[in-house]
């Protein structure tokens, strides 16, 4: 399926290429090249290119581009789906994935794309079956390993990819047994000139981070289970029973994954937190604009919002901008013509506002765009869909472990149309 | 296999030399390296396609290689300094300690990665395959499967520790071995990889299954002739109950036969219920070929309502006198219909296949999606939206592909995402691409209802920074515009106003909307006509020029005075216009001569002499056409009477019609379908048949699968269904070798062979009726035909490995009947110039060296003249051979000849020793290449002792052959006398009559080579060899049944 792997960095050098099959040629790339130029902006790529011979299906992350070479008729999204998980290994790997730590760590990559496909089909690309053949690079063992000259590569052969429950291996040894989740909530809104909301979203995830001793065996219940619309599963999640009762029963891979992720019906009416009051004009014949913008919480539930991060792209005529933050710093640039504002806390007693005039490009006329308000926030402590986890069970092991549960809620893809 | 790794220093020295000498070459022959044994006829098994890669490849190591921009002296220096670092390499890959092979691992693959070419350090890398070291191991691995198909030959040396870690008692192992001795594109290993995939496909171990399963479209697309096995192979790994096995071994079929949809059956209600708890990639691949194989087995759960709705159109459209016709077909449809039941399998699938819905892979949704699209009742498909708009959240190239494929279902199932309208909204920080798709997929899921809303947002979407964007907004909403008739006058409206924005691209592309609107209803809007005349002056964009002459002169009736004055204008610029504009403006001026000749006369003439020297030829052609057609001449032809008709007919109103209308006859969420072109091995989603074929194909009988069914029930089905007996015919020669070296094959093959000596059994079962004999003869002669076609399959790859094992220099006859020792040709009389060299394996063992062969050389000078100092020079020879000179001959008397003995390690290969002959005078280039049966010596062994061994060499050490004794050999005593003439072996005691057993060790490592004959009735026999080495043992399969079949 997929023949070849080429990785290619924001200045369009390949630095790394792999080959699954015979060897295609690198020259193969240049079809990519000549479409990155056709493109204005780089997420502008399209996703698959037809060459001649080959199709090339890329993905763009982390300002790297991982195009993969393909001769045949195969499911895109397979394609695409793989080449995201092989990018999700990495920074599993190497905490970041950049063209850096790729180079540094090529030898491990090799490795790791070698078991991650076999023949161009993927083989092991679950991370615990991953992490018991090849094991990641940290700092210590890194210097161990220039002392006695040990490797990464695992010394035991791994059973991960034998077992009934391929993505937990045996033998899992803690002190402090702990089971911590993480329920990540986003709001994705567009909200129209006049306040009032185009649509709104949640979007949620429940992210866990699991060490416990042997093979434990979790059910997790929510207070209010009817909230969710669609969901999705982590493979480990006995899907008849979330069907028959609702309650999330599973053996959990060790370490970090995303049990579930979900989607709260559009039905329902979305709160929302912050509002924006804003007043941004030009007038014809002058080339000053005028800009102001106020931030204020709403819908909160009493917490308070912090992170709030407000950037806005504004038109192109625009030369500078000369703005007084209340609160926070606010950058302009002038080449990109991006506004950041970055707020900080947002005080109910005292709103933060951003005010002040923006000079036009001399004799341009009025720009007839407006410019859009992206605006990032997080609340701790909320699950702004009302969700609340019921209680954590454990069978099949006899310790006491720590359970721990934390709520946020955070923007998504929050925009305010002016 | 160790000694081969643990090569002498001087052993890789020669590989060096050959290297260099082939590196020599390299550049005037072709990319691939070809050691000059090598015969020929390997690159005819290369595809043209792969050879194109390995030229490119093998060409851009050079130049590409730099990291930067590739470039000639850029090449050229890497040449020059790559051999001194990769001598250091070398060197530590060499050394002992694995610290140091590690480092030098490390470094090469990382030059791997950066695309370097580092094939000319093979020879060192080689070495270390059976290094202790996992790690060095791996990335030796790595390496191997990178280049071993740009240096085949020296390949070859590592695939007998492949072949020892497929016997591991380790799984992981086994996996390993058999994964990257598969992946190793070398031609020659085909045989073993057929062999290793076939033992691999019946090992205890799933995982090990897996990677058969892995292997088989590799091997596939290495020799395309082995499709037939493989299909074997698939079909017993398909009846597998694992899950692990199951999403490889779909793919192996995908890949390999996707046609044989009849393989399915049988298992296709266990892969349905496995599917939940296959791995997310496999599931992708099986969803998909289920949704295949549902369409030919099953009925269009939809038909009655395609029915309702086909008969509904007809009576719409039918005009009077058809109707009673067409009231008879409906009534005929409307008996034909019958009332709908689904097939309970149909059903299985559509349930078992929701709950992946629910994957957190977008693969396995967008699979599951497409099944329910193509298969599901219309009433259940919705179920599909969801999730579908779930995946609109991911990594913006998932939400492209989804958003297409949303696109081609929105444009046939409308109300399936009308719920999930404001999902599709469309933000400002959304990618292009991304935009233009969501404005797609709004425009179809546009109604009545909902366009009120759709509007608004798209008039928002008309603000937009991203000038593509916006274009693409206008042209949306001259597409609900036309199709939604209550908004046709509000979109006008909207469309109108934009037409004094100040951006000219939004300008031009709403002119070239409204144009298509107007022609819908021209009468109304004279005045927006007139208004767009306006514009003129100011409108650069060509194509917005061309639209609002051509609307002008289209309805000039209704802009009677400013028509001409346009005309005026536009002949004023005419020369500096875009073709486009042109080929309009002449246009123009036709309409309006032919409407209102007396103001625009003139004006006509003069844009058409302009147009008459224009640089353009189509323009010219038109001007030259419109003239004789509108200009009343003398001899104006009958046509131009039709002049005003032809100009001014009535023209329908364009269609704005979506691009992605007619692509769901591409299986959604296929390449395909994305592409809209059919990509390479794309298997067409077939139609629904028109009535069901037998669900009974599906049946497993489940108590009855561990035993042997009765032979009956086999042979029934073997009746009525020829296309199952056809396939087990097929399996029948080897399975009796599975057979032996399996015995949990399971019952297969036993009631296989049980068929297969049914000839006596027959017999005694009086009771049997005549005809079933005949049957029986039937199947017999069915089969003796499959396994003729079989052989002759066969046939073409066993010539090209004969090939291979026989040099071009000389031939072996047909080995002769006598047990009398062979002569070979060396030297012909008449190329040496008069010296004759003849050679021949004495089968003495060689004294000093007793891992030699013993060749024995016979010089007969045939000229008037003595020959001096014979003697051997510049031996080439294959990594790991050795040769010892016989002393020099220092006078050769004319008409005398000479016998000297030399020996030679073939190192248990039929490669061929290359050396020169030298007299005083000449050289000659000769090469002595043994058959395999000279390799061994005899050993002597009793019949326990031989049991014990075969005993430690089954499986995939056991080759067995069925085969039909030739007409002379007719007892035991021709047997022997024919195995001991092809091979040097010796025989082993034996207690039965129908059995020879022969035993031998091979010259250089000491394997032995075990070989049993069991004769049968009817001059049938049964070859079996054992032998650690399998190369050795296929092709001493080969020549032993050659002399015994003759």
């Amino acid at each position: 399926m997929i023949h070849s792997l080429f990785l290619i960095n924001a200045s369009g050098d390949i630095f790394l290429e792999k080959h699954w099959k015979s060897v295609v040629s690198r020259s193969v790339c240049d079809y990519f090249f000549e479409a990155l130029e056709r493109a204005t902006e780089p997420e502008n790529v399209p996703p698959v290119i037809p060459t001649p011979h080959h199709f090339l299906i890329n993905v763009l992350r982390h300002r790297i581009y991982f195009v993969a070479v393909i001769q045949s008729e195969v499911p895109p999204l397979f394609v695409i789906e793989f080449l995201h998980r092989v990018v999700d290994t990495f920074q599993d790997y190497f905490g970041v994935c950049t063209e850096a730590a790729i180079k540094d760590n090529v030898v491990v990559v090799y490795e790791l794309l070698e078991e991650m496909l076999d023949n161009g089909f993927p083989l092991a690309t679950e991370s615990n079956i991953l992490k018991e053949l090849i094991k990641p690079p940290t700092i210590l063992r890194t210097v161990v390993n220039t002392i006695t000259g040990s490797t990464n590569v695992g010394e035991q052969l791994p059973t991960g990819q034998l077992s009934v429950v391929p993505w937990r291996r045996t033998g899992v040894k803690y002190t402090n047994n702990e089971a911590y989740f993480d329920v990540v909530e986003e709001i994705d809104a567009i909200i129209d000139k006049s306040g009032s909301t185009i649509t709104a979203e949640i979007q949620g995830v429940v992210d866990a981070c699991v060490k416990l001793t042997g093979m434990p065996d979790l059910t997790l219940s929510f207070m209010n289970p009817r909230l969710l619309d669609d969901v999705s599963f982590h493979p480990c999640v006995r899907f008849k029973r979330w069907e028959a009762e609702r309650i999330l029963s599973f053996i959990p891979p060790d370490g970090n994954f995303r049990l579930l992720s979900y989607h709260v019906s559009s039905q329902n009416l979305v709160a929302i937190p912050v509002y924006v009051k804003h007043n941004i004009s030009f007038r014809e014949g002058s080339s000053q604009g005028r800009f102001e913008l106020t931030l204020g919480p709403k819908q909160t539930m009493g917490k308070a919002v912090e992170s709030v991060l407000v950037s806005s792209q504004l038109p192109r005529g625009v030369l500078n901008a000369n703005l007084n933050p209340s609160q926070g710093t606010y950058t302009f640039d002038p080449v990109t013509k991006l506004l950041s504002w970055d707020v900080g806390k947002i005080n109910p007693q005292k709103l933060p506002s951003l005010k002040g005039s923006m000079s036009l490009q001399t004799g341009a006329s009025k720009p007839d765009e407006n410019p859009t308000i992206n605006i990032q926030f997080k609340i701790q402590q909320l699950a702004i869909s009302g969700l609340k986890v019921n209680r954590l069970d454990m069978y099949g092991e006899k310790y006491k472990p720590f359970k721990g549960i934390k709520y946020m809620t955070k923007a998504g893809k929050f925009q305010v149309r002016t | 296999m160790q000694k081969l790794l643990q090569l002498p220093v001087n052993a890789v020295n020669i590989v060096k030399s050959v290297q260099g000498v082939v590196q020599g070459q390299e550049e005037a022959l072709s990319p691939v390296l070809t050691p000059d044994s090598s015969p020929q006829n390997w690159y005819s098994a290369v595809q043209p396609e792969e050879l194109r890669h390995l030229r490119s490849g093998g060409m851009g190591g050079g130049g590409e290689g730099s990291e930067d921009r590739p470039g000639l002296e850029e090449g050229l220096t890497s040449v020059q300094s790559q051999p001194l670092r990769h001598d250091d390499l070398k060197e530590m890959l060499d050394s002992n300690k694995d610290s140091l092979k590690l480092e030098a691992m490390k470094r090469i693959v990382a030059m791997i990665a950066r695309g370097k070419n580092t094939s000319d350090l093979f020879p060192a890398v080689v070495k270390n395959v059976a290094c202790k070291n996992i790690e060095v191991k791996k990335l030796v691995y790595v390496y191997l499967v990178r280049y071993a198909e740009e240096q085949q030959d020296l390949a070859l040396l590592s695939i007998s520790t492949f072949q020892r870690g497929l016997k591991d008692p380790n799984q992981l192992i086994r996996a390993s071995a058999l994964r990257v001795l598969s992946s190793i594109r070398v031609t020659i290993i085909v045989p073993i990889m057929m062999l290793a995939i076939k033992e691999a496909a019946s090992d205890m171990s799933p995982y090990v299954r897996k990677t058969a399963a892995h292997a088989i479209p590799k091997l596939h697309s290495l020799d395309p002739e082995q499709k037939d096995q493989l299909i074997e192979v698939i079909e017993k790994l398909l009846a597998d109950k694992t899950t692990l096995v199951a999403g490889s071994v779909v793919m192996a079929f995908e890949e390999v036969c996707p046609d044989r949809i009849d393989l399915i059956h049988k298992n296709y209600r266990k892969l349905c219920n496995l599917l939940i708890d296959v791995e997310e990639w496999g599931q992708v691949v099986i969803i998909n070929m289920l949704t295949r194989y549902a369409r030919t087995q099953f009925l269009n759960p939809n038909i009655n309502e395609s029915l309702l709705e086909d008969s509904s159109e007809k009576a719409f459209y039918a005009s009077d006198d058809e109707e009673d016709e067409d009231k008879k077909a409906e009534a005929a449809a409307l008996v034909k219909r019958k009332p709908y039941v689904m097939d309970p399998d149909h059903r299985l699938l559509l349930r078992n296949t929701k709950p992946l819905l629910q994957s957190r892979n977008a693969a396995v949704v967008m699979a599951v999606a497409q099944l329910y699209f193509h298969l599901a009742p219309k009433a259940e498909v919705g179920i599909i939206a969801k999730a579908l708009v779930r995946l609109m959240r991911s990594h913006s190239e998932v939400q492209y592909v989804v958003l297409q494929n949303v696109a081609t279902m929105t444009i046939k199932r409308r109300g399936m995402f009308e719920p999930y309208l404001k999902s599709f909204y469309i933000r400002s920080t959304d990618p292009t691409q991304i935009k233009i798709l969501k404005l797609e997929v709004l425009t179809n899921l546009a109604n009545e209802t909902n366009i009120s809303t759709i509007l608004r947002e798209f008039q928002t979407y008309i603000k937009s920074m991203d000038k593509d964007f916006v274009a693409a907004s206008i042209q949306a909403i001259g597409r609900c515009a036309t199709n939604i008739g209550e908004v046709r006058d509000t979109c006008l409206n909207g469309l109108v106003q934009l037409l004094s924005n100040r951006d000219e691209l939004v300008v031009a592309e709403s002119v070239v909307v409204i144009k298509k609107l107007l022609q819908m209803q021209p009468e109304q809007h004279s005045d927006i006509i007139k208004h767009m005349a306006k514009l003129i002056d100011n409108i650069q964009v060509p194509m917005a020029r061309a639209s609002i002459l051509w609307l002008i002169g289209e309805y000039c009736e209704h802009v009677p005075k400013i028509a001409p004055d346009v005309l005026r204008k536009m002949a004023k610029t005419f020369t500096n216009e875009e073709d486009i504009v042109k080929l309009q403006i002449i246009n123009l001026a036709a309409k309006l001569y032919l409407t209102n000749s007396k103001q625009t006369k003139l004006l006509t003439q003069y844009v058409l002499n302009l147009a008459k020297y224009d640089q353009n030829y189509d323009i010219r052609d038109r001007a030259r056409f419109i003239r004789q057609l509108i200009v009343p001449t003398d001899k104006s032809g009958a046509l131009s009477k039709y002049a005003k008709k032809l100009f001014l007919a009535l023209k329908p109103a364009p269609v704005l019609e979506s691009p992605f209308k007619d692509r769901d006859h591409f299986q959604l969420g296929s390449l395909s379908h994305l592409l809209n072109a059919k990509a390479g091995g794309y298997q067409e989603l077939p139609e629904w048949p028109e009535s069901a074929p037998d669900p009974s194909v599906r049946n497993v009988e489940i108590p009855d699968w561990s035993k042997c069914t009765s032979r009956k029930d086999r042979k029934e089905k073997k009746l009525d269904k020829p296309f199952y007996s056809d396939s087990e015919g097929d399996s029948g020669p080897t399975e009796s070798a599975d057979s032996e070296s399996d015995s949990g094959s399971g019952s297969e093959s036993a009631s296989a062979s049980d068929e297969s000596g049914s000839g006596s059994e027959s017999e005694e079962s009086g009771e049997e009726t005549e005809s079933e004999k005949e049957e029986e003869d039937e199947e017999k002669e069915k089969k003796r035909k499959k396994r003729l076609d079989k052989t002759k399959a066969k046939k073409p790859a066993e010539e090209s490995a004969e090939r291979c094992a026989i040099h071009t220099s000389y031939q072996i006859n047909t080995i002769a009947p006598s047990g009398s020792i062979k002569m070979y040709e060396l030297l012909h009389r008449i190329t040496g110039e008069g010296l004759a060299v003849e050679y021949c394996f004495s089968r003495q063992p060689f004294s000093p060296d007793p891992n030699m062969v013993a060749v024995q050389i016979q010089f007969t000078n045939n000229t008037n003249s003595e020959t001096k100092n014979l003697h051997i020079e510049e031996p080439r020879l294959q990594s790991g051979m050795r040769i010892r000179e016989f002393a020099e001959i220092e006078v050769l008397a004319a008409g005398e000849s000479v016998t000297v003995v030399m020996g030679i390690d073939f190192c248990d290969s039929t490669q061929a020793a290359n050396f020169q002959l030298c007299t005083h005078t000449r050289k000659f280039f000769v090469s002595i290449q043994p058959p395999v049966g000279e390799l061994m010596t005899p050993v002597f062994l009793t019949e326990n002792d031989f049991k014990k061994e075969q005993g430690k060499l089954m499986g995939m050490n056991e080759i067995s052959e069925k085969l039909t004794l030739g007409e002379k050999c007719v007892n035991e005593h021709v047997i022997v006398e024919r195995v001991t003439a092809t091979a040097n072996l010796s025989r082993v005691p034996c207690g039965s009559d129908k059995e020879c057993r022969f035993a031998g060790k091979t010259v250089s490592s000491g394997c032995l080579v075990l070989v049993t004959v069991t004769t049968k009735e009817g001059g049938r026999a049964q070859l079996t060899v054992n032998c650690e080495k399998m190369v050795i043992g296929t092709m001493l399969v080969k020549d032993i049944m050659q002399a015994l079949s003759q």
